[in-house]
Parts: structure tokens; C-alpha cells; sequence
């Protein structure tokens, strides 16, 4: 006689839990309610809004960038800059600004691409500043053409026959298009293979290495879907505030805020950069006749956040509630165990 | 202390120096409890360690290495110059980097660099890690006269044998506990045996 | 001879380069920190000795002696408290940190003082210059500055490698644990060298006080030169960093000979080349 043993049952891994569908119908119920925004509100809400989008779509690409490839780029205004330049020529050209959106993101892409060549070679801190100085010589070089602006800015054309309120609408809708976009993106990303090796990367390089992670292309195409992004958001900046000036659009002060939503908000997660929007125009909100303490107040509260709450705001909320609303990770659930049939 | 690899040696000695805050229990020094000092102030107190892998300071020469030893040192009869007493032939290469010498030069450098500050208690984590057997020999022939200076000694040893033969106390680890001590004149090498490899734990919990 | 006076103004702006270049140099060799703030803080400096040059009435070299030590200070308390923390959270958020240091004071500047550029009133000096021929002179200004370059480099050489806390400085960059179980206490050697490295930004403030206007935001263009300087030169030599300052300084006045505008742009290309071609710099650090 022998004993038939059954195998216990393996682990079952799944991608996400029952909070991830709720996730997502919420997710879609706050894009239909955001979509139909233009016919319900002022457009003071919806401009404010374009403005909350943009911050977040940047935020977005640059906690890909920090918290997945660990890449801290103080430099992505470059492709920002790169991005509204290509809708100002476009336009100057006959395109229509909102169909350049798009090719403002492949734009930004294309210079990515040699430029990823320079700087992913480096470490950290000469990365961080080189992307920083890469960012300062495209300024420097856009305000050599006259016919870009030089250096009292360029407006753009082709948006003069329109009517006021429809164009904000439009762009309203670019910028909520654009910010979906983003975030979709970021999660397909994380969730991808992709996403798999990036953590592996970023718990420890040698390891990944190890076990055949190609790291430098993991990097690089996280590298080029960022600027693509930056490029949306420079494209949005030049439609919403209708003229571009080198100086601004190349501002480090946009690394500044990105960088600021991402501590705030909390690196390493897709919620966290939202929350760190959210609570960024807030401040903004409340602050907004006091000048420059905006910007002390929003900076001593990113640097303490970075120094004591390193993983941000959600950080703190996804541990008290452990709640994740993006399935990125996978879960394990541990099998019931099967009775051991013996013949009798 | 004796104890097969991962066995926990070297990561207790390291707690001793101050380098890995324990989880739990305390760390006493002649009564005084330690387990929170930081580990420069434990070189004041007496404890200085000698790392596995020497750990000597690339960009000093010999005799700065050496120097930096006293940073925080004791009132005692090691200095400099008795250093080079012990070790002639650093006198001559005092003003080199340490890179280019052999390991049995760079551990006699090590040593010298925890002497320098007087301790009472050394600690000698895997004096022999990477090295030839007669430098060991060589190197294991100081400890007498370190011993009999009053200085206390605790060596992590891999070689057994080595270690039972200069030792007054041995304490065999396995998977982080003690699983042997005594006077190893008194142990049994069949003890010791089943002490490093825990064949009396295995043998208890029944066939695999 | 245009280009030889030109020559020599690149090379006379490098000894400010390389003042702003020594602060960083030290505090990356040493604790692998670089502080973004590090040009917000000269331009904090120079604020400071112009409200000492104003509100005391001294004339500005002796701004210099009371700024630096009050700076040497300030900077062992930033690094103990503040950059000290953030190395202990990880590596990489000591940038992020200092980053938003960078900006808080920069608005700070802004919020209690005005946007207007201002500059240190060096009275008889500004003007002065020696005449050398036709075409070249060399400002005084720019020699003190030059001068008190090379005198930091050779006094922090000094202090690195004939004192016995330049050499505690040594061991803990070279292996912080390593350094701490022979018994230096490697906080409080870390808040020394960012007291050194502070000193020098606020020296180097003040030279650039003397140098030209600056104003709350001129901080970054600064942080950025300096690193540049210290890319170029090579990590982990201070006489490399006073090279790298100094071939900088070259790029920016033989670029805006070139064309007036020119002379930044030309300094960012030669290091993005540098960058390129070595990421150790011209002067490799000596092999540890």
C-alpha cells in the first residue's frame, strides 16, 4: 500500500487586491467628472487646474525618474524648454499648436536620446548636475536665435482667430489628456517587466547585474519616457500661457517644484506624487498674496519631510492604512493547505 | 572564538567595537555598561579592534596609519616608536602608502595602528584571512608578549587548531549562540566538533 | 596682444573659480556631499559682509576676516545637524535637501532684502589695476582674489596632510568605520571639514562681492561654476581644482572673445567635454 501524497498548493501571486478595483472605477468616475469640467465651472478653475496638471504630469516623470531608476535629474527643464520650442516652430510653421502636443513629446524624446548617451554614463551627483548643466546650455543656445525669442520671449501663433473660452476649454482638455496620459503611462511602466527590473535596480544594482537586468537600457527608456513628458508639459506651458521666454522656460525653478511635490507627496510611488500636488497648490492657494515665503514655506517643508519622512505623505498613509491604489507590486496569498488523502 | 562561517564571529566583534547596535542585551565593560557608546569613545575606554580585511587607510602613509592609531590613546608604553621595536623594517618604509605592501605586512600594520592607542582589550577579527601560513606563525608568535603586557585578547580564529593552542579561554558560535566554552585544555576535540557544527542539535531533533 | 590680456583676465577669474570650487572639493572628497546651496551660501556671505562693510564702516578685506570664521560656524552646525541627517537617510537625499536649502534661502534673500544686484564697496581698490602695457592690465581685485585662491589650495594641503586633524579628515574620508573604531570621531571630523569648506564659500562670497554685482538669485550660476571647476581639475586634488578654475575661467573670457555672449555657453561645452571624455577630470585623484 502506498500513500498517495498530495502536493500542497503553491502560493497564488496576483497583481492586485479588490482596493485596486475600486481604484479604478473612482479613477474613471474623476476623469468623466473632470472631462465635463469646461460646461460646469468658471474658467478660472479649469486654468488653475491646467496648471495643477502640468505640475503633476512633471512630478509624475520625475518620481519615475528619482524613485524607480534612481536617476535625481535636477535638469528636466531642459526638455520642457525643448518641448513648447518645438509647438512655437510647429506653429510658426501652420500646425496647430494642439496637434503639436504631441510631437513636442516625440521632440523632447529625440534630443533625449543622444543626450542620454552623455549624461546616463555618470553617478548621481555628476548626473545631477550635469543634467542641470545640459538644461543651462540649451537655454544659452535658444537665446542665440532672434527668431526663437531671444530674450524677450516669442508668442505663439495660430491661436489668434480662436475664441477665448473654447481655446481654455481645449486646453484644459489637452492638459487632462496630457496628465493621463502620463499617469497611465507610468503605471503601465512600473507594472511591465520593466517596472520589475527598475525596483531591482533600485534595491541594489550589483544584484540586478547579476541576474541579467540590462541596466543601462532600463534606464535609458525611463530616461527618454520622462522627457517625453517634460516635453508635454513645455508644450502645455506655451498653449495655456500663450508666449515663451528662454529664461523661464529653462528655469531650474521647475526642477524646484517637481522636486518639491515628489518629497512632499512622497518618492517611490505613483500616488505620492499626486498628493504632493495637491497639497503643493493648496499651499499655493493659501499663500498666494505672500511673495516668496510661498516658496520658503514649500521648501522648509520638502526639506524636513526629506530629513524625517523620507517616504512622503502617502508613505506614511499606505503604511497606516496599507492601501496601495496603483497595483504595481504583486501579492503572495498563502495556500490552504490540502488534506493528505491515504487510501484506506 | 571559534565558529564556522556566518556563524555570527565577526559580526559580534564588531558589536563589541561599537560598529552594529545590538537588538537586544548589553554589552559590559568591567561593569560599566557600553552597549550605547559610541564606538570612538570605546577606544578610550580600552576596546580597539583590528578588522577583518586589515582596513587600512589608503590615502596615509605606513607611519600616519600608524599615527591615526592614537587619535584617542591611553596612558601606556605603545607608542611609535615601539611599534617600529616590533616591526623593524616599518622604520624604513614609514613615509609609503600602505597599497603596495603584502598582507602580512598590511595586518602587522593594522595591529601596530590598534596598539598605538593602548587598548586593554583587543580584538583580533581573522588574524589569518588571506594570509600564508608562516606569516600566521610569525604574527601569532606577538600574542605572548602582548598578553603578558596585560592587554586582553579576543581572537576570531577560522583555524581551530590555531586558535585552541594560544588560547586561555575558547568559545565556539554557531548560527549566533555560544554553543561551547571552556579551557581548551578541557575540551574534548570531538566536543568541539559537535559544537562548531552543531551535531548535538541535529542529532536531538531527529532524522532529516 | 588682445588675446594675451584676455589670457590673463581667464586665468585671474580662475582663482575665483577655484575659491568657489575649494568649499565643494572638500565636502565631496571628504563626505561625498555636494551641496547645492553651496552658492546661495556665498551670495549669503556676501550680504553679510556688505551689511558689516555698511552698518561698521570697515573696508571690505576686513569684512572677510569676521565673515569666514562666523561662516566656519555656521557650517560645522549644517553639517551636524542638517547634512549629517541627511546622510544617514541615504546618500542622494543630502542633494534633494540641500537642493531645497538652495531655494529657501534664496527666497529668504529676496523676502528680507531686495531683487536689486548689489555689490561690496571696495572703495579705491575696485579701480585700481596695474598697468602692464598697452593692452593688458590686472585689476587688483582680481590679483587678491587670485592670490587668496592659491593661499587657501596651499593651506588646506597643509592642514589635510601636516596636521594630526587633517589626517583624522584623511582616514574618515577614506573609510569612515574604519576610522571610527581606531577612535576618530567621525561627526565631529565631518563638521570640521564643512567648517573649512564653509569658511572658504564665505571668502569666496566675498570675492565675488568685489568682483561684480550679485544679487538673491545669483546663488546656482555660482554652485554650477564651481562644479564645473571641480569636474575639470579632477576630484579629490585641490591643486586639480585650482587648475580646473582656472582652465574655466580661460573658456569663459576666450569664448566671449569670441563673442560676448558666448563666454558661459563656452565654459558649459568645455565641461560637458570633459564630462564626456573623463568623468575623473584632467588631475586623477591619487589611487587609494
Amino acid at each position: 500500500m502506498t500513500d498517495t501524497a498530495v502536493p500542497a498548493a503553491l502560493p497564488r501571486v496576483t497583481r492586485s487586491r479588490r482596493s485596486a478595483t475600486w481604484t479604478a472605477g473612482l479613477g474613471v468616475i474623476v476623469v468623466l467628472l473632470l472631462i465635463s469640467l469646461p460646461y460646469l465651472v468658471h474658467t478660472n478653475i479649469t486654468g488653475l487646474l491646467v496648471n495643477i496638471f502640468i505640475l503633476l504630469a512633471l512630478a509624475t516623470m520625475w518620481n519615475l525618474l528619482a524613485g524607480y531608476a534612481g536617476l535625481i535629474s535636477v535638469g528636466q527643464q531642459a526638455y520642457i524648454g525643448v518641448g513648447a520650442y518645438v509647438v512655437l516652430v510647429l506653429a510658426g510653421n501652420g500646425v496647430s499648436p494642439f496637434l503639436a502636443i504631441p510631437l513636442a513629446a516625440l521632440g523632447a524624446l529625440l534630443v533625449a536620446l543622444p543626450t542620454s548617451f552623455l549624461v546616463l554614463r555618470l553617478r548621481n551627483e555628476y548626473f545631477a548636475i550635469a543634467t542641470w548643466v545640459v538644461a543651462e546650455a540649451f537655454r544659452l543656445v535658444v537665446l542665440r536665435f532672434p527668431s526663437l525669442g531671444g530674450g524677450t520671449g516669442a508668442s505663439l501663433p495660430g491661436m489668434a482667430g480662436m475664441d477665448p473660452v473654447f481655446r481654455q476649454a481645449l486646453t484644459y482638455w489637452a492638459a487632462l489628456a496630457v496628465v493621463v496620459a502620463t499617469l497611465l503611462a507610468a503605471y503601465l511602466l512600473l507594472r511591465s517587466r520593466l517596472g520589475l527590473d527598475l525596483t531591482a535596480i533600485r534595491d541594489n544594482e550589483i544584484g540586478a547585474r547579476s541576474v541579467g537586468v540590462r541596466i543601462t537600457q532600463a534606464k535609458r527608456i525611463v530616461y527618454l519616457v520622462a522627457a517625453a513628458g517634460a516635453g508635454a508639459a513645455g508644450s502645455l506651458l506655451i498653449i495655456s500661457q500663450l508666449n515663451v521666454q528662454a529664461t523661464s522656460i529653462f528655469s531650474v525653478q521647475w526642477s524646484a517644484y517637481m522636486i518639491f511635490v515628489a518629497l512632499i507627496g512622497g518618492v517611490g510611488s505613483i500616488e505620492g506624487p499626486i498628493i504632493g500636488t495637491v497639497i503643493f497648490f493648496l499651499l499655493q492657494q493659501w499663500l498666494s498674496d505672500r511673495g516668496a515665503w510661498y516658496l520658503i514655506i514649500v521648501g522648509s517643508i520638502a526639506v524636513v519631510m526629506a530629513m524625517w519622512l523620507p517616504r512622503g505623505v502617502w508613505g506614511v498613509v499606505s503604511d497606516r492604512f496599507d492601501l496601495r491604489l496603483f497595483p504595481v507590486g504583486y501579492w503572495l496569498h498563502a495556500p490552504r493547505p490540502n488534506p493528505v488523502e491515504t487510501p484506506s | 572564538m571559534i565558529g564556522a562561517n556566518g556563524a555570527g564571529k565577526s559580526t559580534l566583534m564588531r558589536a563589541i567595537a561599537g560598529l552594529h547596535a545590538p537588538v537586544a542585551g548589553s554589552i559590559r565593560l568591567e561593569g560599566r555598561d557600553i552597549t550605547h557608546l559610541a564606538a570612538h569613545r570605546r577606544v578610550a575606554a580600552g576596546i580597539v579592534l583590528v578588522p577583518e580585511g586589515r582596513r587600512l587607510f589608503g590615502s596615509l602613509t605606513l607611519e600616519d596609519n600608524l599615527r591615526i592609531g592614537a587619535t584617542r590613546s591611553r596612558p601606556g608604553s605603545w607608542n611609535l616608536a615601539r611599534v617600529f621595536e616590533l616591526f623593524p623594517w616599518m622604520a624604513e618604509r614609514r613615509s609609503r602608502t600602505t597599497a603596495f605592501l603584502s598582507g602580512g605586512e598590511q595586518q602587522a600594520v593594522a595591529i601596530g595602528r590598534a596598539l598605538m592607542s593602548n587598548p586593554r582589550i583587543l580584538l583580533l577579527d581573522e588574524l589569518s584571512l588571506g594570509l600564508s601560513p608562516a606569516i600566521v606563525r610569525r604574527l601569532y608568535d606577538l600574542l605572548p608578549d602582548l598578553l603578558a603586557g596585560g592587554m586582553t585578547i579576543l581572537l576570531v580564529e577560522q583555524d581551530v587548531t590555531q586558535a585552541l593552542r594560544v588560547s586561555d579561554r575558547a568559545h565556539c558560535l554557531l548560527e549566533g549562540r555560544i554553543t561551547l566554552s571552556g579551557r581548551p585544555s578541557e575540551l574534548v576535540p570531538a566536543q568541539v566538533e559537535a559544537a562548531y557544527f552543531g551535531l548535538a542539535k541535529s542529532a536531538a531533533a531527529g532524522g532529516g | 596682444m588682445i588675446w594675451a590680456n584676455a589670457i590673463v583676465q581667464g586665468i585671474l577669474l580662475g582663482g575665483l573659480y577655484a575659491l568657489f570650487a575649494c568649499g565643494l572639493s572638500l565636502m565631496f572628497g571628504v563626505m561625498r556631499v555636494v551641496n547645492l546651496a553651496h552658492g546661495d551660501f556665498a551670495v549669503l556671505a556676501a550680504y553679510l559682509a556688505l551689511a558689516i562693510i555698511t552698518g561698521l564702516q570697515v573696508p571690505v578685506l576686513w569684512s572677510a576676516l569676521v565673515v569666514a570664521p562666523l561662516f566656519a560656524m555656521v557650517g560645522y552646525l549644517v553639517q551636524r545637524f542638517i547634512i549629517q541627517r541627511s546622510l544617514d537617510v541615504s546618500p542622494l537625499t543630502t542633494m534633494l535637501v540641500t537642493f531645497g536649502l538652495s531655494i529657501v534661502i534664496q527666497n529668504a534673500l529676496l523676502t528680507a532684502l531686495s531683487a536689486n544686484s548689489q555689490s561690496l564697496p571696495s572703495g579705491s581698490l575696485a579701480s585700481a589695476s596695474l598697468q602692464v602695457n598697452g593692452q593688458m592690465s590686472i585689476g587688483y581685485v582680481s590679483a587678491i582674489v587670485f592670490a587668496t585662491a592659491v593661499v587657501v589650495v596651499i593651506g588646506l594641503q597643509l592642514f589635510l596632510y601636516r596636521t594630526g586633524m587633517g589626517r583624522q579628515v584623511r582616514a574618515a574620508a577614506d573609510d569612515q568605520e574604519a576610522a571610527s573604531v581606531v577612535g576618530v570621531n567621525v561627526r565631529h571630523v565631518y563638521g570640521v571639514a564643512a567648517a573649512l569648506a564653509f569658511a572658504t564659500v564665505a571668502l569666496a562670497g566675498v570675492a565675488f562681492g568685489m568682483y561684480s554685482s550679485f544679487d538673491p538669485a545669483a546663488g546656482p550660476p555660482r554652485l554650477i561654476f564651481a562644479f564645473e571647476a571641480v569636474v575639470i581639475g579632477g576630484m579629490g586634488s585641490l591643486w586639480g581644482t585650482l587648475a580646473g578654475g582656472i582652465i574655466l575661467g580661460l573658456a569663459q573670457v576666450l569664448g566671449a572673445q569670441v563673442d560676448a555672449s558666448f563666454g558661459v555657453l563656452a565654459g558649459h561645452l568645455v565641461f560637458l567635454v570633459v564630462l564626456a571624455l573623463r568623468p575623473s577630470g584632467l588631475i586623477p585623484a591619487r589611487v587609494t
